[in-house]
């Protein structure tokens, strides 16, 4: 039993982790807590529905087609409220509010045009197999959200440590008066930022949309808690942070349920999750910035 | 047509007048899906009845409107069918917590209200003017035990369930009673929450303590994720389910996982009987869809309704009829899409006795391939 309750915690992590990856990007570079978040992922699981049932795109296609779509949301999103917000010098606590509403928006949108029942993905598009391996029981959409999640915190970290825009993210992240000045075009590459924070929610949409056979308007709502939890516990804005405190909420859930009872499950997870901040403020691999105090 | 029945009128020299019969239901917001079936059943009903000449010469007349799902919109739309449109009685609202706050309004009024789709405990204690047609998961959840039991030959069972919902928790509070009358050892109890998608840390705990079914609380939302990952990690025992549990849409949500679910109900689409047959070809043709329990339940409130109204002589007085029909209402006799039925007299929180609930077997069926078949 303890084998296959770490490999479901390793697949329930990397669940958080995908969806916290897009979430921390933004705080990191915006400093904005985007919690219009839980409704981008929501916005790319009826997206690849929709790409899957109406144009018959093959899974795989309907994942960057996800991506795109609540991409462009998001980057809307940072245009029409983020944007005006910014130059107005407003206050950091205003624009968490106004994506508040924002999320309110797309729910109310989204049920407006699908409905509030539940949807899911047509059984036949979806792969069935699923392997015993030393006992564990592994579906291939399981392993597929492993590797993909993996994947894509890779290309993430590679982009912004090796690449131009990378470097141009980092000056930002420092201060986006200093990198106006050096001439990087500071809002052009929040709109990129926000469009590939918004991609990734909106593949980890589709990847849970697959995982648990129900799409619905409120699905972005329970994961967001755990994403707020995530980019804290991993420290704000760090992207391997996101992904191992991901880990960690998912592992500590898990094993909740494993050993001490289901009713427990959130109550111990995040217990534990405030005692490893008490000891750590910062986050797992956070450090103290200085600069912002 | 409408000559017709004016000359036949004229010939018997009956005073024909409109019976103004109010439905409060769900037609927009989460609990649409099964207001918008309800309010179609009903006014099939309602056509029927009229096309078969009428209540003793008079017409039923249905006034619709949508009580969103929500506790105080459902006590505004009772109080304008009460005191405005005047109507005889009301059929509604959609959901249990509706329900609770707006038959107050109707019991102080002392019109009768009669719900079709609320199965939540202690409705009807509220008065003697309430009723319900809907058979409560009291009654039912013990039935469904005892099938499977019996069936599939059930000693310890595992339980799961919705923690943080109402109606998922009282689904529990009962199969918990049920469970114990009648024996049934529980080898782990587990719980969920509402939007988690994630269930094999529970299930893989649940496949570890080997129990003979799997019961379980859930609304479709996570109830269709829990049979395919039950599925998944080989957890292959018969799942005993709730009303929540008891929709064509497991079909849809856990296609390939769906077999081997136990749930209970007055109607199933299987049932064969003379007046099943009509209810369901009557709707599917009116509606190109096929129909559900919500709307089977509401098609024989309607006519539960029209048999009381045949049995009285209405005088115009709105205060007097109201009660003329509360108390015909409560003598029905009727066999319908949900076969026999009558009423049963529940007590209040004092012990006295107040409003009524359905007298009737629910009807205990499993799914195979893909849809559901009577057990038994």
């Amino acid at each position: 039993m303890l084998e296959q309750q770490l490999f479901n915690a390793l697949s329930l992590g990397c669940v958080y982790a995908l969806f916290a990856l897009g979430f921390t990007l933004v705080f990191g570079v915006l400093g904005v807590i985007n919690l219009s978040h839980g409704a981008v992922f929501m916005v790319g699981a009826y997206a690849a529905l929709a790409a899957v049932q109406n144009l018959g795109f093959p899974l795989w296609a309907a994942v960057i087609f996800a991506f795109v779509i609540a991409g462009c949301v998001g980057a809307l999103i940072d245009v029409l409220v983020l944007r005006p917000l910014r130059n107005r010098n407003a206050p950091h606590l205003i624009p968490m509010i106004a994506t508040i509403g924002v999320a309110i928006v797309l729910n109310s949108l989204a049920q407006g045009i699908a409905g509030a029942e539940n949807k899911r993905f047509p059984t036949d598009v979806l792969p069935q197999e699923s392997l015993d391996f030393l006992g564990i029981h592994i579906t291939v959409i399981e392993l597929g959200i492993i590797l993909l999640s993996f994947l894509l915190m890779v290309a993430l970290v590679l982009m912004i440590g090796r690449t131009q825009i990378g470097r141009a993210l980092r000056a930002i992240a420092e201060s986006p008066k200093a990198a106006l000045l050096l001439g990087i075009n500071v809002e052009w590459l929040f709109i990129i930022t926000s469009f590939v924070a918004a991609g990734l929610g909106g593949v980890a949409g589709t990847l849970v949309g697959v995982y648990s056979n129900a799409l619905f308007p409120l699905m972005g709502q329970p994961i967001l808690h755990k994403g707020i939890a995530v980019i804290i516990l991993g420290g704000m804005g760090d992207i391997r942070g996101a992904m191992l405190a991901g880990l960690f909420l998912g592992f500590a859930e898990v094993m909740s349920v494993a050993y001490i009872g289901s009713n427990m499950r959130d109550a111990v997870a995040f217990g534990v999750l405030f005692l490893v901040l008490i000891l750590r403020p910062q986050g797992l691999l956070g450090r103290i910035q200085e600069r912002k105090a | 047509m409408s000559a017709v029945s004016a000359a036949a009128l004229l010939t018997t020299g009956a005073q024909a007048a409109d019976i103004k019969i109010g439905a409060a239901e769900a037609l927009s917001g989460g609990a649409a899906q099964y207001g918008i079936s309800i309010r179609n059943a009903q006014q099939l009903a309602v056509e029927q009845i009229n096309a078969a000449g009428g209540v003793n010469g008079d017409k039923l007349v249905l006034v619709v409107e949508d009580e969103q799902g929500k506790k105080e919109e459902a006590i505004n739309v009772f109080k304008k069918l009460i005191f405005q449109d005047r109507v005889l009685m009301i059929f509604g609202p959609t959901l249990s917590n509706s329900a609770q706050a707006a038959f107050p309004i109707a019991q102080a009024a002392k019109i009768p209200a009669f719900g079709t789709s609320t199965t939540a405990d202690g409705i009807t204690s509220i008065g003697d003017f309430t009723f319900r047609n809907a058979v409560t998961e009291a009654d039912v959840l013990p039935e469904t035990v005892k099938a499977t039991i019996k069936s599939a030959g059930v000693k310890k069972v595992a339980v799961m369930y919705g923690n943080d919902d109402v109606f998922t928790k009282s689904g529990y509070d009962n199969f918990k009673k049920a469970l114990a009358d009648q024996n049934i050892a529980v080898t782990t109890t587990e719980t969920f929450a509402k939007g988690d998608v994630d269930f094999k840390a529970q299930l893989t705990k649940i496949k570890a303590s080997n129990p003979d079914a799997i019961v379980l609380s859930a609304l479709m939302a996570e109830g269709a994720p829990i049979m395919v990952q039950a599925r998944q990690i080989g957890l292959n025992v018969p799942v005993i389910g709730g009303n929540g549990m008891n929709s064509v849409k497991v079909f849809d949500l856990a296609k390939g996982a769906s077999d081997g679910l136990w749930v209970g109900s007055p109607w199933s689409s299987e049932n064969k009987t003379a007046e099943n047959a009509k209810f369901m070809e009557s709707y599917t043709q009116k509606y190109k869809t096929a129909p559900d329990q919500f709307a089977a339940q509401a098609y024989d409130g309607i006519y539960i309704a029209a048999a009381a109204l045949k049995g009285i002589k209405l005088t115009g007085k709105i205060e007097a009829d109201r009660k003329a029909l509360r108390d015909a209402l409560a003598t029905v006799k009727h066999t319908g899409a949900t076969g026999p039925f009558t009423f049963r007299r529940v007590n209040d929180k004092a012990g006295k006795p107040a409003g009524y609930d359905a007298d009737q077997k629910p009807i205990i069926s499993v799914t195979k391939q893909g849809r559901y078949t009577i057990a038994q």
